[in-house]
């Protein structure tokens, strides 16, 4: 009889061992999760993608590999949890600059706050008469298709002067390039300035100069392409190799885009018809295209963003008497909406949006555009409740 | 040649030629503390010396989230352990770890004992800091579930063994018997705070071998232990372990101020309804970090685990005369962040849940074949939504 019950038992341990993979957590789907690689990378470019994956979410930065000795963060991953948005605990304060002739606190730690420092250093405070803004890190998901839209695209967008009447003039950002970094083929330069696309003030050129500010400034990393400590500013050995960078610029190329959800739900159409009748997609346009990318899978692919890459004026509300390149201090570029219903996954189960976090609900980031998309948010104001509903499900769908 | 190399040729096929077994002493209250000692050791002859050790060997397949590595398996130590008594009273120990295939090896614990009295004992050399009960307490064969638990390896760092000297001692009267342990001993290093796991994280402090010949601040890492057990009834311990983890001065330069960590355990075990049979730990840990450093470091850990074994079988089974059939449930928590983010003022989370069921063959009491599936969930540091991992180990650790 005791035979027979051990053989039993261990005959049942078989059987679940035989069917673990039934009782064991299941994947998420696709559209849940933002993390993941495009579609149609060869074997190469997702070993690759791997590394970056790796070096992006897993390497924690110590005293001893370079951290600091002053910083915000001690990893990509501690920002962009599952490559989505970042809270107010990792939000980064940029100060110095309050016109476009440049940033006048740089001799004083500018353009960035280190606010937390390696044990024995102190960390940095915002000099007395700089003024400052807080930037929430940016969802990390469908950069590539971001890097690769072409200037005359972009410029097709633009309407400084408000020819068309609408009351909406966006104008891209432009800035000098590094000196690391080669204008892309197709690039429009004006006056020796590139368009810059990247952050909230569209002050990166590419997902390069995105990574390099980013070790930099964010860790105090130095590489081969920013050699510089940013505790002392002197000239440093890189603390980081080359292929890591590179790796990483790779994994944020190829990450996804977001897959947006239930999008053939009556109330989500309804929503988007709604977004559309608003007038919301003057700046936050639907649908863009990628030009010719060395990466095939990038290559003059069609997607869904919901931005312009343009700055536009966003009145005084959201005007913190700081900026980046030649935007203006109440400028902001457009962000893109798709992700936004995951961004609670990364933001602990709750909203911080705008450019600061300062809108803890989809409705209260409306009811804070002012300048340009005054009139948008007005006539979202005057929809009945079951209208405005409708708008949130699509772009909570997105 | 017969003579010389008859005995080793027999040696291999039968231990009990040249060895003969300890028998252990089931008649007194054996403590936690005396798990060091309380291990089935071989004789050669009459010679003083008495050796053994443990293996384990195990299997695992685990999904995260629906991605798994697939199915693997692990040799995670083989223990080797020699006691010699010098003269009456004076005892020697050593437990010597292979780790991982013998990628790690460590001295766990190798102390001179010397008994002036059973109050009063001497103890020198690589000792097992007594804090909780799973440090002093962690012989694989000992235990139904194939992992250790996490609060006991994650935030105590076990084994944690440090080179020190200290004193115990035992006083027992009918059923109850009361003992203390104390120690100095070097201890913790700035590490706990500047590590690749992105946490307050005690096990970093191990990776620093040079603490078996100096002390990483010249502050001394203080021990104390109480514990009382009554036969029928249970086990309580109250451990302490504190000091100063920071290089506060290097070269005759104050750097920084001291600052101290401290830990708190509570454990307990018990044999109830007969033979259910519990046991427990809880601990608390404090660390003093740097206000101007990142709040990923947390200040304040705490867990523990609560493991649950019933015998369902006992008797013969597959020819084995004493064997023993068990189920057995671990619960285990760790929290690596307990505070509040100064940004948002929400609670910081970073933690774990685990929930074990198990089944256990044990053939003897030496031996134990275990198996068990282990569901976990980990909150990160913003509480977004817990990762889930899920799957089965299968293994057994044996005396020998």
């Amino acid at each position: 009889m005791n035979s027979r019950l051990l053989i039993f038992t261990i005959l049942l341990e078989a059987i679940l061992i035989i069917s673990c993979e039934r009782i064991t957590p299941r994947v998420p789907a696709d559209d849940q999760i933002l993390d993941g690689p495009i579609e149609g990378l060869t074997s190469a470019e997702k070993t690759r993608f791997l590394a970056g994956d790796v070096a992006f979410n897993d390497e924690i930065f110590t005293s001893e590999t370079g951290l600091g000795s002053v910083f915000v963060a001690t990893s990509c991953g501690s920002c962009h949890a599952g490559d989505g948005k970042g809270t107010l605990f990792t939000t980064l304060t940029r100060f110095g600059q309050s016109d476009d002739t440049g940033n006048k606190f740089l001799h004083l730690g500018g353009p960035q706050l280190q606010n937390r420092a390696i044990p024995g250093y102190t960390p940095e405070s915002i000099p007395a008469g700089a003024t400052f803004s807080r930037f929430t890190p940016p969802a990390n998901t469908g950069l590539g298709f971001i890097e690769m839209v072409t200037d005359a695209d972009i410029l097709a967008m633009a309407d400084p002067s408000d020819a068309d009447k609408d009351g909406i003039s966006g104008v891209p950002n432009y800035g000098d390039l590094p000196s690391f970094l080669n204008p892309l083929p197709n690039a429009v330069p004006k006056n020796g300035r590139y368009i810059h696309r990247f952050g909230k003030k569209a002050a990166a050129y590419s997902l390069l100069h995105q990574t390099v500010n980013a070790y930099s400034q964010d860790i105090g990393i130095s590489s081969s392409f920013a050699p510089f400590d940013v505790y002392s500013g002197l000239e440093i050995d890189p603390e980081i190799s080359t292929l890591t960078i590179n790796n990483v610029v790779f994994y944020l190329q190829t990450l996804k885009a977001p897959i947006q959800r239930d999008q053939n739900d009556p109330q989500v159409k309804q929503g988007k018809q709604t977004f559309i009748e608003l007038g919301c997609e003057s700046c936050h346009k639907q649908t863009l295209k990628t030009g010719p990318s060395q990466i095939f899978a990038l290559s003059n692919k069609t997607f869904h963003a919901y931005t312009d890459l343009l700055l536009h004026e966003m009145g005084g509300g959201l005007d913190d008497g700081y900026t980046e390149g030649s935007a203006k201090t109440s400028e902001w570029r457009t962000p893109p909406l798709w992700g936004l219903g995951l961004s609670p996954n990364s933001q602990g189960g709750q909203y911080f949006l705008m450019h600061d976090g300062r809108a803890r609900s989809i409705e209260q980031a409306i009811e804070m555009h002012g300048g340009e998309a005054t009139g948008s948010k007005n006539r979202f104001k005057q929809l009945a409740q079951s209208e405005q509903a409708d708008l949130i499900k699509f772009l909570k769908s997105l | 040649m017969l003579t010389i190399f008859g005995p080793a040729l027999y040696g291999q096929t039968d231990t009990s030629f040249f060895f003969t077994r300890v028998k252990q002493d089931s008649s007194k209250l054996k403590l936690n503390m005396d798990a060091v000692y309380n291990r089935p050791f071989l004789q050669m002859g009459k010679l003083p010396v008495s050796l053994g050790g443990y293996l384990e060997a195990n299997s695992s397949y685990f999904s995260t989230d629906g991605i798994s590595e697939g199915l693997s398996f692990q040799l995670p130590r083989l223990t080797m352990f020699m006691s010699a008594s010098i003269r009456q009273r004076i005892k020697f120990m050593t437990e010597i770890e292979f780790e991982e295939g013998g990628r790690e090896i460590n001295i766990e614990f190798a102390a001179l004992d010397l008994e002036f009295n059973p109050l009063f004992n001497l103890r020198g050399g690589v000792i097992m800091n007594p804090i909780g009960s799973f440090n002093q307490n962690h012989d694989g064969p000992k235990w139904e579930f194939v992992s250790r638990p996490i609060s006991s390896t994650t935030i105590i760092p076990s084994t944690w063994s440090n080179v020190g000297f200290g004193l115990f001692g035992k006083y027992s009267k009918k059923n109850w018997v009361w003992a203390y342990e104390a120690y100095l001993s070097n201890g913790f290093d700035d590490k706990i705070i500047n590590n690749n796991q992105n946490r307050t994280w005690f096990p970093a402090s191990k990776a620093n071998r040079e603490r078996f010949e100096e002390s990483f601040n010249g502050v001394p890492l203080k021990t104390l232990k109480m514990a009382i057990k009554h036969r029928k009834i249970a086990e309580i311990g109250v451990s302490w372990m504190g000091g100063v983890y920071n290089k506060f001065r290097d070269d005759g330069l104050v750097l920084d101020k001291k600052r101290p960590l401290n830990f708190i355990a509570l454990d307990i075990n018990s044999t109830i309804l007969k033979d259910t049979y519990l046991n427990g730990e809880w601990v608390w840990a404090y660390v003093d970090v740097p206000d101007t450093y990142i709040q990923q470091f947390g200040s304040r850990q705490q867990g523990g685990f609560l493991d649950i074994v019933q015998p369902i079988k006992k008797g013969k089974m597959l020819g084995w005369s004493e064997s023993v059939l068990n189920i057995a449930l671990r619960l285990e928590y760790a929290d690596y962040n307990v505070g509040n983010f100064q940004e948002l003022g929400l609670r910081i989370a970073d933690h774990v849940y685990a929930l074990v069921p198990a089944i256990s063959f044990r053939p003897s009491a030496q031996t134990v074949v275990r198996a068990n599936y282990r569901y976990e969930r980990r909150t990160d540091l913003l509480r977004n939504p817990a990762s889930q991992t899920a799957g089965f180990q299968f293994g057994f650790s044996t005396y020998f």
